[in-house]
């Protein structure tokens, strides 16, 4: 029997990507406007409400999908951009909403009952009495789970409920429960919860030194890096620090995650979608990315028995890797 | 406003638990959180131990809140779950959504700092479920707390993280267990020998972080004892003090004597500096980074 379709749920930074996404085979691609309603709130990247028409316009020609995040905290004082922003995303005909806070959800459930909605990873639910919350609450028909259970949890927590569930498939790591992850926020007083962005790049202070190359994070050294190493983005949880006197990766490697193996274990398991981290990156890497995971999941769904994983997709991965470096993450239980 | 001490967030021995809830029974205290809330792979006390403590602590005249883990990853975490919101007789601090639903609309609770309740339309939609009190997220400010008080309509009780470090990050890996090469489900209980955490240090030796097993933790102690007539004019009931190895009967006794005006909020600040295992921050408060210090 062939397995349920899974969708391939792909970054959209900006409409080249969008349109890069959905030419190179995504089944949905998944978007933020330009403000802090959504945790990827960077400079030069994200939709205006024309841009995203555009994209939406584009995706739909093409029978495909667009979902839109809205996955930040309203703060108090900002309440109004929110719900202006689920307006927006109802006016233009989004195929879904991904959201976190539960006073959106109700707003969004109530005016806009039409609207489909889906959980946040950032709404941190780990469990099926959490994800039934949003479900009875909020009519919620998907959850974005968080990088943080191993598959045999994913798959008791589907035992447990009726909401399609998305995993992250390949992309940037979250070692943290998202959500639940304050630690930008207390080094630069700026986290996904409250202003959509994580270790932002105007912390961010590159020095070299008669010790090496330094790269901070509002001036708290976050690694320093010898001549022969390649420096990474100092994102806070993926310096090196001292820990009883032994300097190492105390939190995790730079490294992205890669499910390409697991694929046919999410295929039978039912996983409604597998989604591509990283709107923060080039149309290039979204095409990349997206070829491969095309490939993959359409050899999967012809033959789930005899997949393999061919060496020239990791290859083509792992040149868009983190550190070049690849990891099953939490998926795999001894990660932990 | 009431004085509360939030759960014991590290792994202390199970008879250094009893002797520290012991002499909390005599702290000059009003509300005490009890329960795991970081690992469920720490059982030295288990739910009953913590409940018989409870009977305790409710015979000493205080208001016993039961708190439930934070990450609720496993089959066993959810019946741990249960049995903690079906408890017909002390009041449960939700921190997870998960938690919430097994308790909304059949008992009043308590919504924990992880729900994440950044506006009105959350904290009343939670009233409405039965939430008779709501810890801000550690990360809020003053002024997004006025603004979401100003703007509320539901009058449940509102409490913040005072004093203690600052539980920060929650994850599915134990970076305790991690420092010792060995895997969570292996891991010899390493946090039993951290009673305050583990320091985590950037690599020109300024105190960071602090691990605490799955939990990560500020390097740096919160420390809102200057600010007690600011959380006063911001509308806040209760005041959080989080437990630490030492002194912490003192430091209650410092904020209690700080409350009722029988010290100044420096004599305040210059006495508990002695008392803290590292330096303060108040950063979040003043909406800066959490590790700074802005003193008044």
């Amino acid at each position: 029997m062939q397995p349920e379709k899974i969708e391939l749920v792909c970054p959209a930074g900006s409409l080249p990507a969008l349109k890069t996404a959905i030419d190179h085979g995504a089944d949905c691609v998944y978007m933020g406007f330009r403000d802090d309603t959504n945790a990827r709130n960077f400079t030069g990247l994200n939709f205006s409400f024309d841009n995203a028409k555009e994209g939406v316009r584009y995706a739909h020609a093409k029978g495909r999908k667009v979902l839109l995040a809205l996955n930040t905290y309203p703060q108090a004082d900002g309440w109004q951009r929110w719900r202006t922003a689920i307006d927006n995303a109802a006016e233009l005909g989004m195929d879904a909403v991904i959201l976190a806070d539960p006073g959106l959800m109700q707003y969004a459930a109530k005016t806009h009952p039409e609207l489909r909605l889906h959980l946040s990873v950032q709404g941190s639910a780990t469990n099926y009495e959490a994800i039934n919350f949003y479900h009875e609450m909020f009519g919620i028909r998907r959850a974005v789970v968080p990088r943080v259970l191993a598959l045999a949890q994913v798959e008791q927590l589907m035992a447990g409920t009726p909401v399609e569930i998305e995993l992250f498939g390949f992309g940037g790591l979250c070692v943290m429960v998202e959500g639940r992850c304050a630690l930008s926020s207390y080094a630069t007083g700026d986290s996904p919860n409250t202003r959509g962005v994580c270790s932002p790049p105007k912390a961010v202070r590159w020095q070299e030194t008669p010790k090496g190359l330094e790269s901070r994070l509002n001036g708290i050294l976050i690694d320093r890096y010898d001549p022969e190493e390649k420096a990474g983005y100092p994102t806070l949880c993926k310096g090196r620090f001292d820990v009883e006197g032994e300097t190492y990766y105390a939190i995790e490697e730079p490294t992205s995650l890669n499910t390409l193996e697991l694929l046919p274990k999410l295929m039978n398991m039912g996983i409604a979608a597998i989604k591509i981290e990283g709107r923060q990156r080039s149309p290039a890497y979204v095409e990349q990315v997206t070829r491969v995971w095309r490939q993959a999941i359409d050899s999967c769904r012809r033959d789930t028995q005899s997949f393999t994983v061919k060496p020239a997709w990791m290859a083509e991965l792992g040149k868009v890797s983190e550190g070049q470096q690849q990891t099953l993450g939490a998926y795999y239980r001894p990660w932990k | 406003m009431k004085l509360a001490l939030g759960p014991v967030l590290y792994y202390w021995d199970r008879d250094t638990m009893l002797d520290f809830y012991d002499q909390m029974a005599d702290a000059p205290v009003d509300i005490i959180y009890l329960g795991e809330t970081v690992c469920s792979r720490r059982h030295l006390l288990r739910l009953q131990d913590y409940l018989d403590v409870a009977e305790r602590l409710v015979a000493a005249g205080k208001e016993v809140v039961i708190a439930t883990q934070t990450l609720i990853e496993s089959e066993y975490d959810v019946k741990t779950l249960r049995r903690i919101a079906g408890n017909e007789k002390f009041r449960v601090e939700a921190n997870d959504m998960g938690a919430v639903r097994l308790l909304a609309n059949k008992t009043l609770f308590v919504a924990g700092s992880t729900l994440n309740v950044f506006n009105s339309q959350t904290l009343d939609l939670l009233a409405g479920l039965g939430a008779t009190r709501w810890v801000m997220p550690v990360e809020m400010s003053r002024a997004a707390l006025a603004s979401v008080l100003r703007q509320r309509q539901s009058a449940v009780e509102t409490e913040v993280f005072a004093y203690g470090r600052l539980p920060l990050a929650y994850s599915a890996r134990c970076f305790t267990a991690r420092h010792h090469n060995l895997q969570k489900d292996d891991c010899q209980f390493k946090c039993l020998d951290y009673e305050d955490g583990l320091a985590l240090k950037t690599r020109e030796g300024q105190p960071f972080l602090t691990l605490n097993g799955i939990q990560t933790q500020s390097a740096l102690v919160h420390n809102l004892i200057g600010e007690l007539d600011t959380l006063q004019d911001a509308g806040v009931d209760v005041v959080r003090v989080s437990p630490q190895a030492h002194h912490s009967g003192e430091i209650l006794r410092l904020f209690r004597e700080c409350m009722e005006q029988r010290l100044t909020s420096a004599q305040a600040l210059s006495q508990i500096e002695g008392l803290m295992p590292a330096a303060s921050c108040n950063g979040y408060w003043h909406d800066q980074p959490g590790l700074e210090f802005i003193s008044r």
